[in-house]
This record gives structure tokens, sequence and C-alpha cells, in this order.
């Protein structure tokens, strides 16, 4: 009980801090678009041509969008050593991050909606008939990308020149996250059934399994001095 | 590796602490015993050690030799036992600036497991003397009432150790004359005070045992009365100050 | 020093193998040869980055100065050896296959464990507070470590779902007993110099920390107080 009431409040503190100024989902949004807006410029957008080319873009906007917000994520933690005071209580190292991973969890789905959205007005690809298949591969690739994301974050945020720090950890180790989801988005796009892309939703659940845990129990050495 | 011998099992130790930040040894063989009731007065030029001293015994820093005890039992194989009844306040003030002092209040308190949040957090800010700004956004206060929240944060779950570092800078007349009768009283409620500041005179009106340190190691430690003020340089250090 | 004489020794005969002993392979001709120093500078770098892990778990359990150091001098020895690999890959690709880089499989994840060796030394370098950095490196160490197998996983899903526009000789597999005496020999003394190179950065450690302390004796005085 006393975790969850952790992770709740570690949750809605942070989305209280981002509603009083709104500067980490403004620019998570706004370069997330953007990005979209130059591939307009680089490819060719017939329809057939965007079925090939939409999956690599969606990922690549939002993995961009999110290694914006996890390094703010920290980076307002580190104003008046506020995550410090939170090591300072007895609450569980697991159960901070557990909030922040919520938190950051919560804003990629945003950003993601809002770039879903400016995909299908700018490239005429209507997402509705494929929404079920295509917001589970999305759902779980982007839990695996932030379950990395938070804990390099957090890392990162002790570092100098952490703008470049962070992408330079997290990247690597995301590929298997990102190459199975721009599979299974290509699956869920072309409208295929489940069972044809199923190895790379299962590469995706074991993936999110694997680093939710590692990053749970490893928490707690970041934290530390 | 359990220390050798522990006669007390209650209060902070320091055994034959060290601790390194890589040429700087900011701890050298550091033996300190604090117990409940007491008031610690820590004093010394900067760089003494101070700092990281207040931080090994808070358990945010780890000694890299000897040991740190909370009730005989080394400190980092269950920090949160120890976290639960020390107080910190550091030179960051640890809050929010976009939370008010009330939100910021009931966060921590909500990970300390404290109950009855929201009338301990009232009272907290009262004793304070910040309910009328306390929901503000903490960015907005001067420099005097964000300390003021900073402490009320830091004794919010009513800790038996409370340890503060150079808790007087930056506060208005009014604040310190608050903090100085709080440094007073709590002793006396059986809770244990250890704090440094710059001002010597200040620090040995409040405290009845004084720890002297210079270039990480205690140079002095005993009752304030019997500190051989000359032979340790305090003289000469207050004219500097 | 007779782990240097040994290394040497062996690297000497190393080089004599392959270029008088092995067999002149008959399609790729004497640009093969590249191959024995190519493989075994890939393995060598695997097995560094499993060192690496083995010394972050152990840091971590044990908080052992030893076992962070250890993890510290795999890692920037094996990224020389994971250098040598990318560059010699593309060397050898180049005249054999006529290009210089494809993304198969086997590629691919040479590159990857490149970027790990990049992060992980690149955060030892980047962390503000010596104190952490090595609690830091460890963190990553480990996540780089366990995240190997699943990328390889992930990529050869990935590439054989997909054409592969050149197929490389089936390495390992086949291989002529001359050519396979010549390849085992090569990474026995890529791993004898691995070794001596890792043993020649933990002395270089242990005495950076004996001035350290050195350092910290003689100069008690005037010292700033580090926070954070």
């Amino acid at each position: 009980m006393q975790t969850l009431r952790v992770i709740w409040a570690i949750f809605v503190k942070d989305l209280r801090v981002e509603w009083r100024h709104r500067e980490t989902l403004a620019s998570m949004c706004v370069f997330g678009v953007l990005v979209v807006f130059l591939f307009n410029f680089a490819f060719e957008t017939a329809r057939e041509m965007s079925l090939r080319l939409l999956p690599g873009l969606l990922w690549v906007a939002f993995a961009f969008a999110g290694v914006l917000g996890f390094n703010r994520s920290f980076a307002a933690e580190r104003e008046n050593a506020s995550l410090e005071g939170l090591t300072l209580t007895p609450a569980d190292p697991g159960a901070i991050y557990a909030g922040k991973l919520l938190a950051n969890l919560f804003f990629m789905t945003v950003a993601e909606v809002v770039i879903v959205f400016a995909v299908s007005l700018w490239y005429n690809f209507s997402f509705i008939p494929v929404l079920g298949l295509f917001s589970l591969v999305t759902g779980l690739g982007t839990l695996g990308y932030v379950a990395v994301g938070t804990i390099f974050g957090a890392i990162s945020a002790n570092t100098r020149m952490r703008e470049v720090m962070l992408p330079v950890l997290q990247f690597p180790v995301a590929v298997p996250a990102f190459i199975a989801s721009i599979e299974g988005t290509t699956g869920a796009l072309r409208g295929e059934p489940l069972a044809v892309y199923a190895d790379w939703v299962n590469l995706l659940i074991a993936f999110c399994i694997i680093f939710l845990v590692l990053s749970y129990l490893l928490f707690e050495y970041v934290l530390e001095e | 590796m359990p220390p050798e011998t522990s006669p007390a099992k209650s209060g902070l130790e320091l055994r034959n602490v060290s601790k390194y930040f890589g040429d700087l040894a900011a701890l050298r063989d550091v033996t300190l015993r604090i117990e409940i009731g007491e008031s610690i007065f820590i004093y010394g030029p900067n760089g003494a050690g101070k700092t990281t001293l207040l931080r090994t015994l808070c358990t945010l820093a780890r000694p890299a030799e000897g040991h740190a005890l909370f009730n005989g039992e080394e400190i980092h194989s269950n920090p949160a036992a120890a976290r639960a009844r020390i107080g910190f306040v550091s030179h960051a003030t640890f809050l929010y600036g976009d939370l008010t002092a009330r939100e910021n209040l009931k966060l921590a308190g909500t990970l300390f497991g404290l109950t009855a949040l929201k009338e301990r957090v009232a009272a907290a800010l009262a004793t304070f003397s910040i309910e009328d700004r306390a929901d503000e956004p903490i960015r907005k206060l001067s420099r005097g009432l964000q300390q003021r929240a900073t402490l009320a944060r830091a004794l919010l779950h009513d800790p038996d150790f409370i340890l503060l570092d150079e808790p007087f800078t930056g506060l208005d007349a009014a604040s310190v004359e608050k903090l100085e009768a709080l440094l007073r009283r709590l002793p006396g409620e059986g809770k244990t005070v250890v704090f440094s500041t710059h001002n010597f005179d200040q620090g040995a009106s409040l405290a009845r045992r004084l720890v002297v340190m210079a270039a990480g190691r205690v140079q002095f430690d005993g009752p304030l009365g019997m500190a051989p003020l000359d032979s340790l340089g305090i003289r000469n250090l207050k004219i500097e100050n | 020093m007779i782990h240097l004489g040994v290394t040497i020794l062996w690297l000497l005969i190393a080089v004599w193998m392959i270029f008088f002993y092995a067999p002149r392979e008959a399609t790729m001709g004497e640009v093969q040869r590249i191959f024995y120093i190519h493989v075994p500078a890939g393995w060598t770098a695997f097995l560094a980055y499993f060192i690496v892990f083995v010394g972050s778990v152990i840091f971590l359990a044990k908080r052992s100065q030893a076992a962070d150091d250890l993890a510290h001098a795999a890692a920037e020895v094996g990224f020389v050896f994971c250098t040598s690999m990318i560059v010699t890959g593309p060397l050898w690709a180049k005249p054999a296959w006529g290009i210089w880089w494809t993304w198969d499989a086997r590629l691919t994840m040479s590159f990857l464990l490149w970027l790990l060796y990049v992060s992980y030394l690149m955060l030892r370098s980047y962390v503000f507070n010596p104190g952490r950095s090595a609690l830091l490196a460890a963190v990553v160490g480990i996540i780089g470590f366990v995240d190997v197998p699943v990328n390889y996983m992930a990529i050869r899903w990935w590439r054989t779902q997909h054409p592969q526009p050149v197929i490389g000789g089936g390495e390992g597999s086949g291989l002529e007993p001359a050519m396979r005496l010549t390849l085992y020999f090569c990474a026995g003394a890529f791993w004898c110099l691995f070794a001596y190179l890792v043993r020649e950065r933990l002395a270089i450690a242990r005495l950076r920390r004996e001035l350290s302390a050195a350092r910290r004796a003689s100069a008690p005085q005037d010292q700033k107080e580090d926070r954070g």
C-alpha cells in the first residue's frame, strides 16, 4: 500500500509541476510534429509509399520526442537537489522509479497522440480502422522505451552534456524495442492479423519485462552517492 | 562487516570513517557518537569536512572506509530505518519550485508514510509561521520563507535526529530568532540537534557539545565549556569571520 | 615481464601463421587473411564486455574498488579490440563483397557492441561527481550487457525476415583444419594480449590511487570540501 501511495504521489507531483509551466509537453509535441513535417520534404508521400515509410517516421518522431521528455524529467529534479530530498525519505527507490516512469509514460502518450494526429492529417492516412492493434503495439513499444529512458534520464542528469549523453546511452539499448515496434506497427497499419507479427509483440513484452525489472532493481544505485 | 564493539545500541555513530573525493580527503578517520537529547555544534573553516560529515550522518554519503551506524547497525544495510528517524537541512532546499509549500510538505509526508497528513502539514506550516504564504509556489517566496518551508519539511516526520548544515544562511532576523529558539527547545524534548554554522558565538550559545573540525579530522570533541579555544585557534578564526 | 614476453612471442608466431601457414583462400584470395585478425578481435570484444558486466555486478554487491577497476579496464581495452573489429570488417568486406558495409545481423550486432562501449566510456568521463561515476557506470554496464542477447534476437529476426543484400561466406563452418588452427591460435594470442593490457591498466589504476593517497597525506591543509 505504502509503495502504491509513493508511486502515485510522485506521478501526481510530476503532472502538477508540468501543469504549472507546461514546458515539457509543449517541447515534446512541437519537436515530434517538426520531425513529421520535415519528413514530408524527404520522401514522396503517395499512399502506398506511406505504408512503408509511416512506421519508421512515427518511431523516429516518438524517439526524439521521448529523449526531450526524459531529459527534462530529471533536470527538474536536480534543481534544489529535490531528488536528494526524495532519497532522504524511507520510500523504496524502486517506487520512486515507478512514479517517474508513469509520469514519463503519460507525457509520451500525449505527445504520441499529437504526432499521430499530425501524421494522419498530413499524410492522409486514417488510423481508425487499425486503431486497436496499432495502440497495442505502440503502447508496448512506448512502455519499453520509457522503461529504459527513465533510468537513463536519471543517470544522464548526473553528467555534463546530458543532452548528448542521454541518447548515447539510450538508443543502443532501445534498439530491440525500436525494431520490434517498427515491424509490429508495419503489420498493424497494413491491417494484418496479430498472428502475422506476434513474434514482434512477444519480443516487446519480453523487452518490457526484462528492462522494467532490471531498472526497478538498479534504480537504488542511481540515487546513491 | 559487523562492527566489533558496540556498547550502546541507540544513536548515530561514525567509526573510523574516511571519505575521499579524488585527491581530497573530506573526512579522515572520524569517530563520533551522537546520542538522544544532545545538542552538538560542528565548527571549522571552509573545507574542514563539516558538510561531508553531516551528509554521511544523514545517510546520503557512504563512507569510503569505516562504519556509519544507526542504533548499532550499519546504516546502509537498512537505510530506510535511519531515514525515518533523521531530518536533514542541507544547503539546497529539497523543495520543488513549481509546487507550493503545502504541496511540497504533503509529498514529503507521503514518502515518509505519515498518517493524518493534512493536520500534520498544517501544524508544521503554523510552527514556522508560513500558513498565509503556504499556497504560493515556492519559487515566488523570499529566501527566508523558503528556508522556513525547508525546516518545516525536515521536521515534518518528527525525527529524533535533526541535522542542519548552515541553517542560518540567508535567513531574516525574525526567522533566525525562531530557529534559535527551536534549536534550544528540541534537545529538552528528547530530540538530538546537530548543526554547523560559521558564527562561533551563535553556535556556542545554542549547543552543549562542540565538535571542531579541520582538514577532515576531528580536532576537538567535548563539552563547550572545556574547549581550549585558544589552542584550537578559534579566537583567531573568529576575528577573520 | 614474462607475460609481455609470451604475448609478443605468441603474436609473432600468429602473424607468421596468418601469412605463411594458413592456406590461400580459394575465392577471396589473400585478403581473406584479415579474417584471422577480425574474428578474434570480435571474440575478445564480446568477452571483454562480459568482464565489464561481472565487474559491475561485483562492485554493486560488494563495493569492491578492485571490481570497479576491473570493469573499467576491461571496457577500455575491450573498446580497442571492438574498434579493431569494426575497422577490419569493412576493409575485408570491400574487396570480398564489393561494399564497405551492410546492415546484416552480424555487422549490426558488432556496431551495437561498439556503441555500448562508447556510451559506457563516455559516461565514465562525464559524471560530475567522481564518487558517483563508478555506481552509474556499473548500472550502465549491467543494462548494456543484458541488452546484448535481446538485441541479438531482435536483429536476427529482423534480418532473416528481410532479404539479405550480400551473404558472406559462412565463417567458422567448414573451415579447413589449417585455417581453423590459425584462427584459434590467433584468438589465443589476442586473449593473451588482452589480459596483458588489462593487467597493465589495473596497475595504473592502483598507482593512481596510491598517488592520490600520498597527495592527501602530504597536503592536509588548504583543501576544498566537495559537495554533491
